[in-house]
């Protein structure tokens, strides 16, 4: 496709730090090609900010192709902008047409407490995932042989779609909840599918949820907004295999 | 949420199918098969526990919503400026709250308009009817007898001189004898009600009936399978059936109750 | 010239490591929490690790410059991490990953340490599988394998096309265990801004809080660097934005040595540069060159046509495609490895068939019209029809297709918003992989005593080329089976230390050095962002000391980028304040080392006159184009010591490599 050049307004989250207080300020940009990537355009905002001697937006990123799960952003009130099945890094000018308003704003949740103007905190999916996130087998390398238990093709597979997770927070900052359950649903849901994850299943719920309960998030209603706005398309299948796995454990465990 | 939830689906089939004797059979043969519905949801001890459970049920899923709710708002207290959340999910699964508030408003005004008058203040009359023929032994033609409950029992005339009334129950006056088991005239407070010629407010009633069951609708649009999913039922084989079942239930149900209202207004 | 003591153990090379492991000192469970150690990357190796010395029993703090410890490069890879378990039955041993590993590298790397590596590869497997990690399987449950280029077997494990994610996500799991128990705690948002040495040995670093600006002394007995490739030298490459050399710097400049910087890997398949405004180059996965076949037209003018849109490459006839990859090596075709491919691009677009419309022209086709019409005509077969048309083929083909590369197909039209099932994939080599890294020996210990290097910050493995899916194997290895048994025998001799106290003058200079650096960025007057100076050192690097290196340009380039670093200095504005989350600030640190490491880079490709993998020196090729090593003069890992403050006054120490288990031959992929 020929790339174009677009001018725009951009309505960006502006604070100074966690305990400033913030506000939407408005740039103008020109120049815009339709090829750049949305970030690549926020560096060129960058870059001309940087000229004028002004301090430029901060937000978060990194492998810029989809996978770390770093970048966020908020982009004209859907999670890593108008594509489906997309990160903010993966999302593309031609998104956009010339004279177009766009905000930007950062994920909003009590859990993710704002870093600086577009970066939030999101260690608590590392606390949840500390919690219990994990199979407790020591890294010896002497376990036994990897072929030694064979795991149903399908079960392999779900697992695997559910362990794609990259742990952006685009499920959160969707929820009008504000809710994780699809990013700990997944993470239940890969170690429950697999005969290595099943020995700890039950704590490992338990643990995991009430950690999730502790740091914050809200209450999953089942609107089904994380499946649409996750950028791996994670199902909602794994929010009812850990409801599941939660009911259950709860009723069959002595706590 | 989503036991209660569906707990109180249940008893809303029940209710409709009760409901829908108001509509089903007409004239006198209608009015004694609703009361005698009526009659045996206020008796049966099993219903009786039943109708506890539901009303704890109502109580709990009005609680546990208010309290999601509230914890869910917490959850994000600084709004976007910017959000287009009808991009990723239905207007009803985002106002499931608001829904609910709406048929908790219903719930009281319908309980007032009929439960209270018939529980608690029990000021609905007795199922009473005119016997309109000429028998010499019965003295006055016309007479106007209560239906009562015990099948075979005797008439017993609407007779101010020897019958007296407590709650349903029937004894001649002066004695502690009780003679039989009255049904209180439920059906004829319903029909008035909502008729357009007894009751000047009727053609509001039905209105706002007819849009608290649009309400209930989306209610159990999203409500009724999003209960599976909370229980942890997500099937790629069922899933499809149970949204199937689901929109259907949120459909029918709902229009059913919708459309007693309407036919007793344009009926009476 | 000194020669470096790399402490390979005696013995025969299929027992060194058993042997070395049943000699090395042992530090007693009751000892191991009065010992401190740093890792400094949560990657694949130092996550790995992090995970194993905590699980130990030693105190370990991790660092790692991004939010959270899953974040890191590592999670990028693609394709899949190799091990000789021989599940296929096709003749895989630990000797045959062993030499093709070897041979893959242009015998530049050292016998023992790969030996060892394809040693413990079949454990990293068992390890991954029982922590969880869903490898692809087959419908009988069991593991499945792919082939990778320069290899004859199917050894590579896979999980789609996120190998890396996948098992990233086992170690980060791992590594959140031990952060659980609090036997790791994690500074995650810290970057290491030095290395504190005490008495010769590291013993601590400064680290910035990211959000805070603090600067924090961190003290221990030994420190791990684990902090990757040096590839964002080149301004784009498939790294990620953060992805910095920092940490390996700063090491080599309090005195650890930097092994081969020249050793880069450019990966042939990545999506074409589009325009200035460019962050970074996507990689399309190797795997793909399994089913597509590179191209590019055979007449110019029809290269012309393509760039200025007056023809698409669908319209160009089969007899006017130059195949050039088949045409040049017949017996490996498109799967030669990755420098080979990478070289024989350059050298189509250079002579002017480059089909892009950049400002280089530089791209080629990788087209899958002959796999789909393939695999379709044997869907079509297999399900029973055996004269399909022409659409029901094209259909079935591209079904196959879709099921095989799904997910890489859709992130090449996301990004260049062409159809690949339509018109073939536009592709280019870009900077991938560096094999240079820090000097370690046999133990991953550096010339710095206590200062251990793992995973790709490191030298060892790989020698002048790696192998696809061979980056996760070594990082795995290093930091679950080698490294724990290497540093505890060091550590051994730490029982009775103590903690370290982070009030010695060491400490304190080191911090005050660092203040110093940020104040002089911050009070500098100048005009220009950080990325202003990135993309012209990059620009250098890519030219000069890029795909192919001569004498003439390697020297041009040492000198424009001293004239760069001084503008640098001078012209660079950072805003914001030392006291807070400051992007440009930090990019300013790792640019300001990125600039000295590229003129130590263009100082050693300078000094290698040869060619051997991905190194390409222009004045050594063959008659027909291919590298000409020299096994007489070069046969040896250049590990330069820094000195007098100049990157280019580097002092030159040899490794010889002798290889005793392999003949050493010519690479022929023909």
């Amino acid at each position: 496709m020929a790339s174009k050049f677009i001018n725009i307004t951009l309505k960006i989250w502006r604070q100074k730090n966690t305990t400033a207080k913030g506000g939407i300020e408005t740039y103008s940009l020109a120049n815009v090609s339709t090829d750049s990537s949305f970030l690549e355009m926020l560096d060129q905002l960058n870059e001309q900010l940087i000229n004028e001697q002004k301090e430029p937006v901060a937000f978060d990123h990194d492998c810029r192709e989809g996978i770390c799960g770093m970048c966020s952003l908020y982009i004209n009130g859907r999670a890593h902008g108008p594509e489906t099945g997309t990160t903010t890094c993966q999302l593309h000018m031609r998104s956009f047409a010339d004279g177009d308003t766009i905000y930007v704003e950062p994920w909003r949740s009590r859990a993710f407490p704002i870093v600086k103007d577009l970066v939030v905190d999101r260690s608590a999916f590392d606390r949840i995932q500390q919690a219990g996130g994990f199979v407790s087998v020591n890294t010896s390398g002497r376990t036994m042989d990897a072929n030694a238990i064979p795991i149903p093709k399908a079960d392999a597979d779900k697992a695997f779609e559910a362990a794609a997770c990259i742990g952006c927070g685009a499920c959160v900052a969707t929820c009008k909840n504000g809710s994780a359950m699809l990013f700990v649903g997944a993470k239940v849901s890969q170690y429950a599918l697999l005969p290595q994850g099943k020995v700890e299943a039950k704590d490992r719920v338990l643990n995991m949820v009430r950690q999730m309960d502790e740091e914050g998030f809200g209450n999953c209603t089942n609107t089904g907004a994380c499946e649409v706005e996750c950028p791996k398309g994670i199902s909602l299948e794994n929010i009812a295999r850990m409801n599941r796995e939660f009911l259950t454990a709860s009723l069959t465990t002595d706590k | 949420m989503a036991l209660t939830g569906l707990f109180l689906c249940t008893f809303l089939v029940g209710h409709l199918l009760g409901n829908l004797q108001l509509i089903l059979k007409t004239g006198e043969e209608g009015r004694r098969a609703f009361n005698e519905y009526a009659y045996f949801m206020g008796h049966n001890p099993f219903i009786k526990i039943l109708s506890y459970v539901t009303y704890a049920a109502v109580l709990i899923h009005v609680i546990d919503g208010f309290a999601l709710t509230i914890q869910n708002r917490k959850a994000r207290p600084v709004r976007y400026a910017y959000n287009k959340p009808g991009a990723n999910s239905s207007s009803a699964s985002r106002s499931m709250a608001i829904l609910g508030t709406l048929i908790l408003v219903f719930l009281a005004t319908h309980m007032a308009n009929f439960w209270w008058k018939m529980k608690v203040k029990e000021e609905v009359p007795l199922h009473t009817y005119k016997l309109e023929m000429d028998n010499p032994m019965m003295g006055a033609a016309n007479a106007e007898l209560y239906y009562t409950h015990v099948p075979g029992i005797q008439p017993i005339p609407k007779d101010e001189k020897n019958i007296i009334e407590k709650g349903t129950d029937l004894y001649i006056k002066g004695t502690n004898v009780k003679v039989a088991e009255g049904y209180r005239d439920l059906h004829g407070l319903v029909i008035d009600f909502f008729s357009k010629s007894k009751n000047e407010g009727a053609l509001f009633a039905v209105l706002f009936y007819l849009i608290s069951m649009i309400v209930l609708a989306y209610h159990l649009l999203h409500g009724f399978q999003s209960a599976f999913q909370s229980l942890g039922i997500n099937h790629p084989k069922y899933t499809p059936l149970i949204k199937i079942i689901g929109t259907g239930f949120a459909v029918i149900v709902p229009f059913l109750f919708a459309i007693i209202p309407v036919i007793i207004y344009m009926n009476h | 010239m000194s020669t470096l003591n790399s402490r390979i153990p005696e013995g025969p090379i299929s027992e060194k490591w058993t042997n070395h492991k049943n000699h090395m000192k042992l530090v007693a469970p009751n000892n191991r929490p009065k010992i401190d150690v740093i890792v400094v990357g949560t990657g694949l190796a130092g996550a790995s690790a992090a995970a194993s010395l905590g699980e130990m029993g030693y105190n370990v703090k991790a660092f790692c410059f991004q939010d959270s410890p899953r974040r890191a490069h590592s999670i990028a890879a693609q394709g899949g991490i190799n091990a000789a378990k021989n599940y296929q039955n096709d003749g895989d041993s630990i000797y045959r990953l062993f030499y093709d590993t070897i041979k893959g590298g242009d015998y530049r790397a050292r016998e023992a340490n790969v030996y060892r590596l394809a040693e413990v590869s079949g454990n990293i497997i068992d390890q991954c599988v029982a922590q969880g990690v869903p490898f692809a399987r087959e419908y009988g449950g069991l593991l499945d394998n792919r082939s990778f280029g320069g290899t004859q077997v199917q050894r590579t494990f896979y999980a789609a096309g996120q190998t890396g994610q996948q098992l990233l996500l086992g170690a980060y799991s791992a590594l959140s265990r031990q952060i659980g128990l609090g036997r790791v705690k994690m500074y995650h948002r810290h970057e290491m801004m030095d290395l504190v040495k005490i008495d010769g040995k590291a013993r601590g670093i400064i680290a910035r809080n990211l959000i805070t600006g603090e600067l924090e002394r961190h003290s221990a007995h030994a420190v791990v660097i684990a902090s990757g490739g040096y590839g964002n030298v080149y301004f784009l490459s498939t790294n990620a934005m953060g992805s910095n050399v920092s940490a390996a710097w700063k090491v080599h400049k309090k005195g650890a040595h930097f092994a081969n910087p020249c050793f880069v890997q450019i990966h042939p398949t990545c999506i074409p540069v589009h325009g200035t405004n460019q962050s970074k180059l996507t990689l399309m996965s190797e795997s793909l060159r399994n089913s597509g076949r590179i191209w590019v037209p055979k007449k110019k003018e029809d290269a012309e046509a393509i760039r200025e849109g007056r023809l698409k490459p669908t319209q160009i006839a089969e007899e006017d495609r130059d195949y050039f990859l088949e045409r040049r090596y017949p017996a490996f075709g498109n799967l030669v490895p990755r420098d080979v491919a990478s070289r024989a691009a350059k050298e189509r677009c250079d002579a002017g068939y480059g089909i892009e419309a950049n400002d280089t022209n530089e791209g080629v086709y990788l087209d899958f019209a002959t796999e789909i019409r393939n695999k379709g005509r044997q869907s079509a077969f297999a399900q029973g029809d055996h004269n399909p048309s022409e659409e029901k083929i094209i259909e079935l083909g591209k079904k196959w297709i879709e099921e095989k590369y799904g997910n890489l197909f859709q992130m090449y039209q996301k990004i260049t918003d062409d159809n690949p099932y339509e018109t073939p994939m536009k592709i280019y080599p870009a900077v991938h992989y560096t094999m240079g890294g820090v000097w370690v020996d046999y133990n991953l210990q550096s010339s710095i005593e206590g200062c251990f290097v793992t995973g790709e910050a490191n030298f060892s493995d790989h020698g002048a080329n790696r192998l696809g899916a061979s980056a996760l194997m070594q990082g795995l290895a290093d930091g679950y089976f080698v490294l724990p048994y290497t540093i505890s025998d060091y550590l051994a001799n730490d029982i009775r230390t103590g903690k370290i106290t982070t009030d010695s003058p060491e400490f304190e200079a080191a911090e005050a050095e660092v203040k110093l650096q940020i104040e002089r960025f911050l009070q500098n007057k100048g005009t220009k962002s950080v990325d202003h100076f990135h993309k012209r050192l990059g620009l250098i690097m890519w030219n000069k000391v890029g795909m192919a290196r001569n004498e003439a340009g390697l020297k041009h380039a040492i000198e424009e980028i001293a004239a760069l670093r001084e503008e640098f200095y001078k012209e660079v504005f950072v805003p914001g304040d030392a006291n807070e989350m400051n992007p440009e600030l930090e990019k300013a640190m790792r640019v300001a080392d990125f600039i000295e490491l590229g003129q130590l880079m263009a100082v050693d490709a300078l000094h290698r006159q040869e060619s051997c993998g991905g190194h390409f020196r222009e004045e050594f090729q063959d008659s027909e184009g291919e590298t000409l090593r020299d096994d007489e003069n070069f046969k040896y890992v250049a590990a330069w010591e820094y000195q007098d403050g100049d990157a280019t006054k580097a002092a030159l120490h040899k490794e010889a490599l002798n290889y005793e288990y392999i003949k050493i031959a010519a690479r022929n992929y023909k």
